[in-house]
């Protein structure tokens, strides 16, 4: 198995390596650095906005294009966490707790720095485990039958849902949303069109990219347009600053590593998400630490545990995305929905159907956070200019480019309207505190949910029993209900209050 | 008038959004065939769903109470009240687009868009929001016209 996966890695090399892949690769970290680094600019409208891009492209180029956006977001969110406190990916806003008064000590460098490398010690060990994971879990995956792969779909939608902040019930209320946009279009085993509102533009559903945008950009400007003030900063970082000594990287490696391995474990978990395993990571390095109350007055040790804790999920979050088609968090879902655009369909096939695609993007993480960790360094720079673009000139210029995304979807000028219907709605549920992105992952997940529990229940003669006497399945359908259980009782007695009181 | 509606009790209206949408999204499934579990039809899951979202949606409203004392720090930045005028910058500036490519072409639409949506930010001039949008109209043709052929006509009269 592990020559297996060495032999296949040595192939995904070769075709990372291709110098048009590589061109994408650099294109897709450097935009996704760029964009991830100005304040408002999440990974998810980083990707969102970006999507549009990938259509004309071969589904290699692409996906190690939105591969290299995603990580080169994550990155440049980093760095307008630590410099401006200014957390514009969730997961950053505990790198912020650290970060931001090392900045203000004069040390925002030398922390950024040090996040950096710790994102980069933490993705390549996620990489690691995710070549040598996914073979295993492959072959497992092949023994799920329709029942099973419904309880993990199952599993994975309660688990995305009800594990972030809020209100567990919004959460599923969010998911069962999205299963409904899911269903929008033509039914795949009787060809009637369903849900279309007598409109003939939704006989192909609501597509991925109008709900993207719609939900992460449209409506993210729809409610922070005249809110959100930047303060101006004066931060300047020059390439000496970043480099840390000897001393700090001893200090930080074990922070690093039990950030990395924390990451690991709960990358292994769908649903958790990077948010609550950064703060994890973030709480245990505090919890350890022999003077825990430095932390949240510049503990250094707080913002690369946390780095990496969050770096290490992402990459890990992969190997479930690819090897069983079940996005692990609404991030991933969207790297899914593109794959599906492009024809692919992720699941234990993929390894051996598109061996290029799954090695090479396998390779081409390795490739684009070296890339990453050496266009930091030089550049930062002009990031640091970039924070300063202000959000009032930032967000009319990507109302452009969302509207001629949408529009190069299909050349249709409707989808624009589509884009604002859902960009109010969604608005309005995030002041009614719904969460989003659960919507997203059910809208992914939705036609594969229903496909699977129809097959499920007619293999089984429409005995609903069938969920609860397969093995796998009844493992599955027993952690979904106790996970129900146990965040309900928790958010009624409000035992969760006390985590969101340290969180920022 | 909207902001003391929207703050008053959120799980109530949010409650009752789920309820009505799932109950639309259920009566709207019943309409295609429903089949037997053994053998669905294509109006099973989608009332399945519906029915559900209702359900749940009921639960929301019905323990409005328990939630509504808490809210939790991803939502913090989300203030109830909606802003009148980012909106109307925003979708007006959107409409714009829309027929103005119809109607014009690609020159106007993106410098109406632009514009109008910039114009949405109370802290930008006139003059702020007119260089942005010649600036785009320039990325617009530069990049998406000329490079990447995209389709549409830089004017066009109807």
């Amino acid at each position: 198995m592990i020559e297996q996966s060495l032999a296949g890695l040595m192939q995904g090399f070769g075709v990372a390596l291709v110098p048009n892949h590589l061109m994408w690769s650099l294109f897709g970290v450097l935009v996704g650095n760029l964009v991830g680094v100005i304040p408002g600019m999440g990974t998810m409208s980083t990707i969102s906005v970006l999507l549009p891009l990938t259509f004309g492209m071969q589904p290699v180029p692409a996906i190690l294009m939105l591969a290299g956006v995603f990580y080169g977001s994550t990155y440049g969110g980093a760095i307008s966490a630590i410099l401006l406190n200014l957390p514009s990916h969730a997961p950053h806003a505990v790198a912020c707790l650290d970060g931001y008064p090392l900045t203000k000590q004069g040390k925002g460098g030398k922390a950024l720095g040090l996040a950096m490398f710790a994102s980069f010690f933490a993705t390549i060990f996620g990489i690691l485990v995710m070549i040598f994971a996914s073979p295993l879990l492959v072959a497992i995956a092949f023994k799920f039958g329709p029942a099973d792969i419904f309880s993990v779909m199952l599993l994975g939608l309660l688990a995305g849902s009800t594990m972030a902040r809020g209100s567990p019930l919004k959460g599923v209320a969010a998911v069962l949303l999205g299963l409904l946009c899911g269903v929008v279009g033509t039914d795949v085993n009787s060809g009637i069109v369903r849900f279309s509102l007598g409109t003939s533009e939704l006989w192909e559903g609501v597509s991925l990219i109008s709900l993207a945008l719609g939900m992460f950009a449209v409506g993210d400007f729809l409610l922070n347009v005249n809110r959100t003030t930047y303060v101006a900063h004066s931060a300047a970082v020059s390439v000496r600053d970043m480099l840390p000594n000897w001393g700090d990287i001893k200090k930080s490696l074990s922070p690093i590593l039990r950030g990395t391995i924390i990451g690991t474990l709960f990358g292994a978990m769908p649903g958790t998400g990077p948010t609550i395993t950064s703060f994890i990571g973030y709480a245990f390095e505090r919890k350890i630490s022999k003077t825990p109350e430095r932390f949240g007055h510049g503990a250094i040790e707080g913002v690369v545990a946390s780095e990496a804790a969050s770096h290490a999920k992402a990459q890990v979050d992969f190997i479930p995305t690819m090897c069983l088609g079940i996005p692990g968090d609404p991030i991933m879902a969207l790297i899914l929905g593109a794959l599906m655009i492009q024809g692919i369909t992720p699941g234990p096939q993929l390894i051996t159907e598109h061996p290029d695609l799954f090695w090479g993007l396998i390779a081409s993480f390795w490739v684009g956070n070296a890339l990453l960790l050496l266009l930091n360094i030089p550049m930062i720079g002009i990031w640091v200019k970039v924070l300063r673009v202000p959000y009032r000139y930032l967000f009319p210029a990507a109302m452009f480019f969302v509207a001629i995304g949408v529009y190069s979807h299909d050349n249709n000028l409707y989808h624009i309207a589509e884009v604002l219907v859902i960009g109010a709605i969604s608005a309005i549920l995030v002041a009614l505190q719904f969460p989003l992105a659960p919507i997203l992952l059910g809208f992914v997940l939705g036609p594969m949910v229903e496909e699977n529990f129809r097959r499920a229940l007619t293999l089984s003669n429409g005995d609903l029993a069938t969920f609860v006497e397969r093995p796998i399945s009844t493992v599955f359908v027993a952690v979904s209900a106790l996970l129900l259980v146990v965040q309900t009782v928790s958010y009624v007695r409000g035992t969760r209050s006390k985590l969101g009181v340290s969180m920022p | 008038m909207m902001r003391s509606l929207f703050s008053f009790n959120k799980d109530y209206y949010g409650g009752a959004i789920m309820i009505l949408i799932g109950l639309a999204a259920a009566r709207q499934g019943m309409q295609y065939e429903m089949g037997t579990l053994g053998h669905m039809g294509p109006g099973f899951y989608p009332t399945a769903v519906g029915a559900l979202l209702a359900a749940i949606g009921l639960v929301i409203a019905l323990t409005a109470r328990l939630g509504s004392g808490r809210p939790t720090a991803g939502e913090a930045g989300a203030h109830p009240a909606f802003d009148r005028r980012a909106w109307s910058g925003i979708i007006g500036g959107s409409l714009a687009f829309m027929v103005l490519n119809k109607y014009g072409g690609l020159v106007p639409g993106t410098f109406a868009l632009v514009f109008i949506s910039a114009l949405g930010d109370r802290e930008n001039t006139l003059l702020q929001a007119l260089w942005l949008a010649v600036g785009m109209v320039a990325i617009a043709v530069v990049a998406f016209w000329w490079a990447l052929q995209l389709q549409l006509r830089l004017f066009s009269w109807g």
